[in-house]
């Protein structure tokens, strides 16, 4: 192992950043195009397939057209470049600038504690403990918790700084929303914690070599998913975007490319949440084979956000809306004691486990 | 309440294997029904006269003032429809029609028709003004008088409407 000089780990965090961004950011156009996609067919109708597709002529039929609209995401970032955007009258300039960007640099930012695989060495580099761009970070859970909370600045700053009624509103109930869901969130993040003796998302994973934490704490990996479609308002918390309630809510002096940073931001955030997900509950990086082929990591983590993504999806095409006071009832009143049950009980199986009276095999 | 929540993902699961419902149009088009009302034809007889005399009732019954009509004489040496008079000018504004069918309902010898096309775009205002020509349908086969206007004999056709089969 190498000891390595601050600027050479500075270089390589930047250079693994901007290599997991730039995936990202792939991933987030393919995740609008998925969701599209697979909510129309679960609403048994095409999604959109003409954008793009393979041509494969036949002889006495139809052309084949493969892949269908897979341009579809270049084609509505082309359409939103090129759509007016307008400012308010009368908004606060600064802050309707920089709302967007404050919304969208959280919901990266949490890409960089995330671990992709374990630790493995390609030629003279290596990834150790992890390869992640932050990798050792000791205290990952709480960067992510912390990133989390900074989200709800740029939605508060948007709903004000458009100076439109509506979008006060929308901005005020969001904001409202996030930070009651955050706590059911942050306190489902706990069991895991305890489980891995350790905030460093890293160590999390590795302590899952044996059992998954999902199978040890099920209600609070079902909390913490709940939360995380709340502090994303997806669907059944999506109130405050939807069109018809409050007229697209705090994006709604927000035109072109501005409202596509928001959207950006959704989904990138979609992304991260899952991502913490795995890594927190389902093993991150780990599966079958993966010690003798590290590679294998970053297959089984995507692997695990695009079925968190397409169970967002499926719950979304399911599922009506909670009205807004429903909403925070159910996070006040069931979500955050139940947040709490589930950790104090995961808190009397380690002590249980630890004096013996509870024999689980845990695989280590 | 899981188990209703349970309940409703198993029936959108269930639609993700089964066959869209969406028809790709323009690939395929629906079939349209019996009488739908779509593009107007102006008909001709069996014989290949024109049916339109130009006594302009469509454009009296158009609730949308889209049929413009001009009569002219009709002499035997250009002869368009039997009897007196045919539609020397015969224009609908398709930005003004509603595809009601009053016209094809005020007209006494069927001349104007509503048929079943419904692909009627237009890429500047004046392309809306669907002339005579446009609207005229082609004589049948088996027709005498293939292209209007003919030359006939005097007294051939002194009647409104020509000698006719009643219909079966």
């Amino acid at each position: 192992m190498e000891t390595l000089t601050d600027g050479q780990i500075a270089l390589r965090a930047v250079i693994v950043g901007l290599i997991v961004t730039f995936a990202v950011i792939t991933g987030f156009a393919y995740t609008t195009l998925l969701e599209r996609k697979l909510l129309a067919r679960l609403q048994a109708r095409i999604g959109p397939n003409r954008a793009g597709y393979i041509p494969i002529p036949r002889k006495g039929k139809r052309e084949l057209r493969l892949l269908g609209g897979f341009m579809q995401p270049a084609a509505d970032a082309v359409k939103l470049f090129f759509k007016e955007d307008p400012t308010p009258a009368q908004a606060d300039k600064f802050v309707y600038f920089i709302a967007p960007m404050l919304a969208v640099i959280p919901a990266i930012l949490i890409l960089a504690v995330i671990p992709w695989a374990g630790p493995f060495t390609l030629g003279k580099l290596s990834f150790t403990p992890y390869f992640a761009i932050a990798p050792g970070v000791n205290v990952g859970v709480l960067f992510v918790l912390a990133i989390t909370s900074i989200g709800v600045y740029g939605i508060a700053l948007a709903g004000w700084a458009s100076n439109s009624k509506y979008a006060v509103l929308g901005g005020i109930r969001t904001s409202a929303q996030m930070i009651s869901y955050e706590l059911a969130l942050a306190l489902s993040v706990l069991p895991p914690v305890m489980l891995a003796n350790s905030l460093d998302l890293g160590q999390i994973v590795e302590a899952q070599r044996g059992l998954w934490f999902v199978v040890l704490n099920p209600l609070a990996a079902l909390i913490f998913y709940i939360g995380a479609l709340a502090e994303l308002q997806r669907s059944p918390f999506d109130l405050l975007e939807a069109e018809q309630e409050l007229s697209a809510g705090y994006v709604v002096e927000y035109g072109a490319m501005r409202f596509g940073m928001f959207f950006m931001a959704e989904y990138m955030k979609m992304i991260s949440l899952s991502a913490i997900a795995a890594v927190l509950f389902f093993g991150g990086y780990r599966g079958p084979f993966v010690d003798q082929v590290p590679a294998l990591g970053f297959v089984y983590i995507i692997l695990k956000i695009f079925l968190s993504l397409c169970l967002m999806i499926w719950i979304r095409a399911s599922m009506p809306r909670l009205r807004y006071d429903q909403l925070m009832q159910f996070g006040w009143k069931v979500l955050f004691p139940l947040a709490v049950a589930s950790f104090i009980m995961t808190g009397i199986g380690i002590v249980l486990f630890e004096e013996g009276l509870l024999n689980i095999n845990l695989g280590f | 309440m899981f188990g209703e929540i349970l309940k409703g993902m198993a029936t959108t699961l269930k639609h993700l294997f089964q066959p869209p419902v969406t028809d790709e149009y323009p690939e395929k088009a629906r079939p349209v029904s019996a009488r739908f009302k779509g593009r107007h034809h102006l008909h001709r007889y069996d014989n290949g006269l024109e049916k339109c005399i130009g006594c302009s009732l469509c454009a009296a019954a158009c609730p949308a003032d889209a049929i413009f009509v001009e009569a002219a004489e009709n002499t035997d040496e250009a002869r368009f429809s039997p009897g007196e008079r045919y539609a020397s000018t015969y224009e609908i504004n398709m930005m003004r029609c509603i595809f009601c069918g009053y016209c094809e309902d005020a007209c006494p010898t069927e001349a104007i028709v509503l048929g079943r096309e419904y692909e009627l775009s237009f890429t500047d205002r004046a392309g809306a003004l669907y002339t005579k020509e446009m609207l005229l349908e082609q004589a049948k086969p088996g027709a005498i008088y293939i292209n209007t206007p003919v030359k006939v004999e005097p007294g051939t056709f002194d009647r409104a409407i020509p000698d006719m089969e009643n219909p079966k």
